[in-house]
């Protein structure tokens, strides 16, 4: 108790003090739970296991026993990966790096008492914790939709069943139907993600349906890689694919799940299968535990840590950190730098400077990758980018097709750091 | 001019941190010293001239501002391919990179040539490539050699000593696409290397003489610490598939 408590003055005070005051005379290993077993959450667990040798005791609080990546299930979408080849367990993390693996919802976080209440009924103690839930929806933000919806006109925008589902809703839609896809608004999760996923989809009906349409209504007035997605469209799609932008309405969209419509700017129209990707925010235990401010949760650029409590970290797509895209990339990056900072503060290990990096892969069509990608450091406020590259319009089929296959080699490799 | 090149190369990979900018290959280079050398070195393999083909390694002709990896037909090890695609074209200094260390610029190259470690050595066999690169009289239908400037870097010596619990720390963020268990499944594996190769490599990227971009930016903002800290813990760490 009495520890607890010096430690907890420490830290509120100052984090780095933390750092000249590790756990001497302890009793028990420090303890650190992890809400949320994604790309940002597994990482942080596995690292802070594997660095501290078992000096910091990890938990890892997530409810599915089967982690399905949103990265490349768009290619999945496309045909050119497996839906179990998109799923991950938790078994290495718990046998290799001593983990517990707590298959449980994260339902409340008690900041005074530093406690995590879960559905399952448990009450867990933590001297850090790390809040990494990735994104919820924002309500309201698509007229017409909300979260009962999804069987209809599915968002699958977290991987799973509503990614199988869409797939199943594309490859049996009529013959000369239309797929219109609701685009979010930014900031969002992957801003490639819908158009690459435009992209793929466009690839299915092209072969099995190729009299099919492609509707976008697109809130935004630009676009991620956009040079890149239309130049691919006009090479590999023709005529198939009609984006709607704000000039035109595509801000101005409701939807009618029942009958199947969708009204831009006042004038409904049918379609065959409705994509809603709504407007986003962090995942809702992070506003359950006090740690947003708006839609996000603010964290310093330096190590990742809340703004609000310093015995907090709010990793990947929850954090609202600055320059760096929501991306799994960028979650698993951050995790590195917080799982540093959080061994430090617990252990008194040494802490390096933060260092962030991120690099989207997007399919076009069969062999014809592009990405983009950026290295950032951290600023006075926020993390800033300090350089970054983007393929160009015209580059040869090879290069293409070779950065498709570094796309593979990337999946592999980072699906193997974040999940052992 | 032979004396002040010479302590300039004394550390083999001098050529990699020091291309000389404001001279061409001509003025720098003896080209009848580089036929001499490329007879010496190079003939057993290349041909070069009105009639060469290829034999163990691809003709020469034309070779400045020729992509890596460009002749047709001529079957090329898959590092070869790798650097032609990313965009690595033959100017003086990767030339100069290639000939000092053929593995350091090209992983796996099938080219079998530990390399020429006098850089003016290389300068004359450089002067004498681009004879047959420039010259009407020699080939008619070649193009003009340009020189590219590359971004200059103070010449480092190489062997500083790495730390490698830094470079473990930094190494975090290579994993994501290199794998630490040495699989290459679309993106090379980094694991066991020499540290020597292994910081050759990372300076050629940083100075642009390696093409790719991700890695361009990668070793972009490393400096000479972090990356010999890398070179030493990757190399503490052995493939295991
Ligand atoms: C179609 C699509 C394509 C994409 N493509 C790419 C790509 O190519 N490259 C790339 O880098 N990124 C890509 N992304 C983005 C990437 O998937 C996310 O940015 C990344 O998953 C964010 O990681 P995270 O850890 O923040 O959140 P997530 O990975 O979503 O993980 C959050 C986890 O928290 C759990 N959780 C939530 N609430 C609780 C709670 N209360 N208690 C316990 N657990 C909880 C959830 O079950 C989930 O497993 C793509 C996304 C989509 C949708
Ligand atoms: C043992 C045979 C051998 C020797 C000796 C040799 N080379 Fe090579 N060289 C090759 C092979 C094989 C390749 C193709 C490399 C690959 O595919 O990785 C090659 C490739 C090259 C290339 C790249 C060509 C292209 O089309 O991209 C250049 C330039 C080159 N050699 C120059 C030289 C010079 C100059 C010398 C003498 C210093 C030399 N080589 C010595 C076998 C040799
Ligand atoms: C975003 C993915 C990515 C990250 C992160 C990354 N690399 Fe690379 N790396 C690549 C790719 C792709 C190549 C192949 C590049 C080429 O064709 O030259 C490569 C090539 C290399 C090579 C040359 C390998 C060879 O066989 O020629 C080295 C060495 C290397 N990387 C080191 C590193 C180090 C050290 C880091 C971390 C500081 C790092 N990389 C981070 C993608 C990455």
């Amino acid at each position: 108790m009495t520890f607890n408590r010096r430690r907890f003055l420490a830290s509120a005070a100052a984090t780095t003090a933390a750092l000249s005051a590790p756990m001497v005379g302890a009793q028990a290993r420090p303890r650190v739970i992890v809400i949320g077993g994604g790309a940002g959450g597994a990482t942080a667990a596995r690292y802070i296991a594997k660095d501290s040798d078992g000096a910091i005791d990890v938990t890892l609080i997530e409810p599915t026993r089967q982690y399905y990546t949103c990265f490349f299930s768009n290619l999945y979408l496309g045909g050119f990966w497996d839906y179990e080849a998109l799923g991950h367990s938790y078994g290495t993390l718990a046998s290799e790096y001593g983990i517990n693996v707590l298959h449980d919802w994260a339902v409340g976080v008690d900041r005074d008492t530093r406690t995590v209440s879960t559905a399952g009924g448990h009450t867990l103690p933590y001297d850090r914790l790390i809040v990494a839930p990735g994104i919820d929806f924002v309500a309201g933000s698509v007229p017409g939709w909300d979260v009962s919806h999804q069987d209809a006109m599915p968002h699958a925008y977290k991987a799973g069943s509503q990614t199988q589902l869409l797939k199943h809703q594309v490859e049996t839609m009529r013959q000369g139907g239309t797929y219109a896809m609701v685009a979010p608004p930014n900031p969002y999760r992957c801003p490639p993600g819908p158009y690459e996923r435009v992209s793929m989809i466009a690839h299915v009906l092209s072969r099995i349906n190729p009299t099919a349409k492609i509707l976008i209504l697109d809130p935004k007035a630009n676009f991620s890689k956009q040079t890149l997605f239309e130049d691919g469209w006009l090479r590999h799609y023709p005529g198939m694919i009609e984006r709607i932008g704000p000039d035109f309405g595509g801000a101005n969209v409701e939807v009618r799940p029942d009958s199947m419509e969708v009204v831009v700017d006042g004038s409904a129209e049918t379609v065959d299968v409705c994509n809603v990707i709504p407007a986003q925010k962090a995942g809702r235990i992070a506003e359950l535990a006090g740690v947003t401010d708006g839609n996000w949760a603010p964290v310093t650029p330096g190590d990742m840590r809340s703004r609000v409590d310093p015995n907090i970290f709010v990793l990947g797509d929850a954090s609202a950190q600055g320059a760096m895209p929501k991306s799994g990339f960028s979650a698993n990056s951050q995790a590195k730098v917080a799982a540093n900072a959080v061994r430090g503060d617990l252990t008194g290990s040494r802490v390096f400077p933060a260092r962030y990096s991120n690099t989207c892969w997007s399919l076009i069509a069969p062999d014809d990758g592009v990405k983009v990608g950026a290295s950032y450091q951290p600023g006075a406020d926020q993390i800033e980018s300090v350089s970054s590259f983007i393929s160009d319009v015209g580059e040869s089929a090879d290069l293409r097709r070779r950065t498709y296959e570094e796309s593979i080699g990337w999946y592999e490799g980072i699906t193997a750091d974040i999940f052992g | 001019m032979r004396g002040r090149e010479f302590l300039l190369s004394t550390v083999l990979t001098g050529a990699l941190s020091a291309p000389v900018l404001s001279q061409t290959a001509e003025t720098l280079g003896d080209p009848e010293a580089g036929l001499a050398l490329f007879r010496r070195d190079c003939a057993f393999c290349h041909q070069i001239g009105p009639e060469a083909r290829n034999a163990v390694g691809p003709q020469l002709n034309r070779i400045f501002d020729r992509g890596a990896g460009a002749i047709e037909g001529f079957r090329y090890s898959r590092g070869m391919q790798r650097m032609g695609i990313d965009g690595l074209a033959w100017t003086y200094e990767t030339l100069d990179a290639y000939l000092a260390n053929p593995r350091a610029l090209v992983s796996g190259t099938r080219m079998s040539y530990r390399g020429m470690p006098d850089a003016q050595d290389r300068h004359d066999l450089i002067a004498f490539l681009r004879r047959h690169s420039d010259q009407p009289q020699d080939i008619p239908e070649s193009a003009p050699t340009a020189l590219a400037a590359q971004p200059d870097l103070p010449p480092a010596p190489l062997g500083v000593e790495g730390d490698a619990d830094y470079g473990e720390y930094l190494s975090s963020e290579c994993v994501t696409c290199h794998q630490q268990s040495g699989a290459d499944q679309g993106i090379p594996s980094i694991v066991g290397w020499h540290p020597e190769d292994f910081v050759v490599a990372m300076r050629a990227y940083k100075q642009g003489l390696r093409p790719h971009p991700v890695m361009q930016m990668m070793a972009g903002r490393l400096d000479d610490d972090q990356i010999a800290a890398l070179a030493a813990y990757f190399a503490t760490l052995t493939p295991t598939d």
